[in-house]
């Protein structure tokens, strides 16, 4: 079901490295704006699954990052980069159960390895781009049917 | 499954009720302590059993449409994380049963796994 806007909706969150706190606000913020949009409620839970796991991601790993998407009628783009460690091997951080996150971070009940296979088994399209010592970007493409 | 009879069957006690609970229904249940566990593998409209106390519990069943959460070995989480499940409106329960055990009986009474 294509949406019926007439302009695309894009807005930006920033991201606090370390601020468990908060995060899943951005994605709870984006849920809502999709549930007030009216898209089916599987797409949603595939958009804030894939959003969640990547703002995790940023608290877990960076020092800071962004958060921006962008909602056509026919699709909705979320793109997160990070001013983090960057990833050293990108084709090991896909495989599901691979993680390097320290003990402190698994006691919070994260660092399973499952946080880039689950973002990538959500989106229709996903990007993963990382440079060691400069951060992470990560774009996800979410059609609606 | 009517949360009532989840919560008789574990004879957990009520540490958040939300305004729906009482007529609330789960169709599964999953059990975990990781959170992209949850989110990976899990249904929506079901219920997680778990020995996570952390906030991070209540921003999980948000996103993954996890409608109560029961805590096991008669675990509590802190009034931070209270107030956030009272904020999203998500019942919490304690259980002084195991995970393997809570499970299990939940099981046998017909709560399939999602």
């Amino acid at each position: 079901m294509l949406l019926n806007i007439k302009e695309p909706i894009e807005e930006s969150f920033q991201i606090i490295g370390g601020n468990f706190t908060q995060a899943g606000e951005a994605s709870t913020r984006l849920k809502h704006a999709l549930f007030e949009l009216g898209v089916d409620e599987k797409i949603i839970r595939r958009i804030t699954i894939a959003t969640f796991e990547a703002e995790m991601n940023v608290i877990i790993y960076a020092a800071a990052g962004r958060l921006h998407y962008y909602i056509t009628p026919d699709s909705i783009t979320v793109k997160v980069d990070d001013m983090g460690p960057g990833i050293e091997n990108i084709e090991l951080a896909m495989q599901e159960g691979y993680s390097t996150a320290p003990d402190w971070v698994r006691e919070l009940g994260w660092g399973a390895g499952m946080g880039l296979p689950n973002m990538k088994k959500n989106a229709d399209i996903f990007k993963i781009d990382s440079v060691v010592g400069e951060g992470t970007t990560v774009e996800m493409v979410i059609n609606f049917p | 499954m009517k949360l009532k009879e989840i919560t008789d069957i574990l004879k957990a006690t009520t540490i958040f009720q939300s305004d729906n609970s009482d007529d609330l229904t789960v169709q599964s249940a999953c059990c975990a302590d990781l959170m992209s566990d949850v989110l990976y593998y899990h249904a929506s409209n079901s219920l997680l059993i778990t020995g996570l106390t952390q906030s991070s519990v209540i921003r999980t069943a948000e996103i993954a449409g996890i409608k109560a959460i029961i805590f096991v070995f008669n675990k509590k989480p802190d009034s931070q994380t209270i107030e956030l499940a009272r904020q999203k409106n998500i019942p919490l329960y304690s259980t002084p049963l195991c995970m393997y055990t809570a499970s299990g009986k939940l099981h046998e009474a017909g709560l399939q796994g999602s």
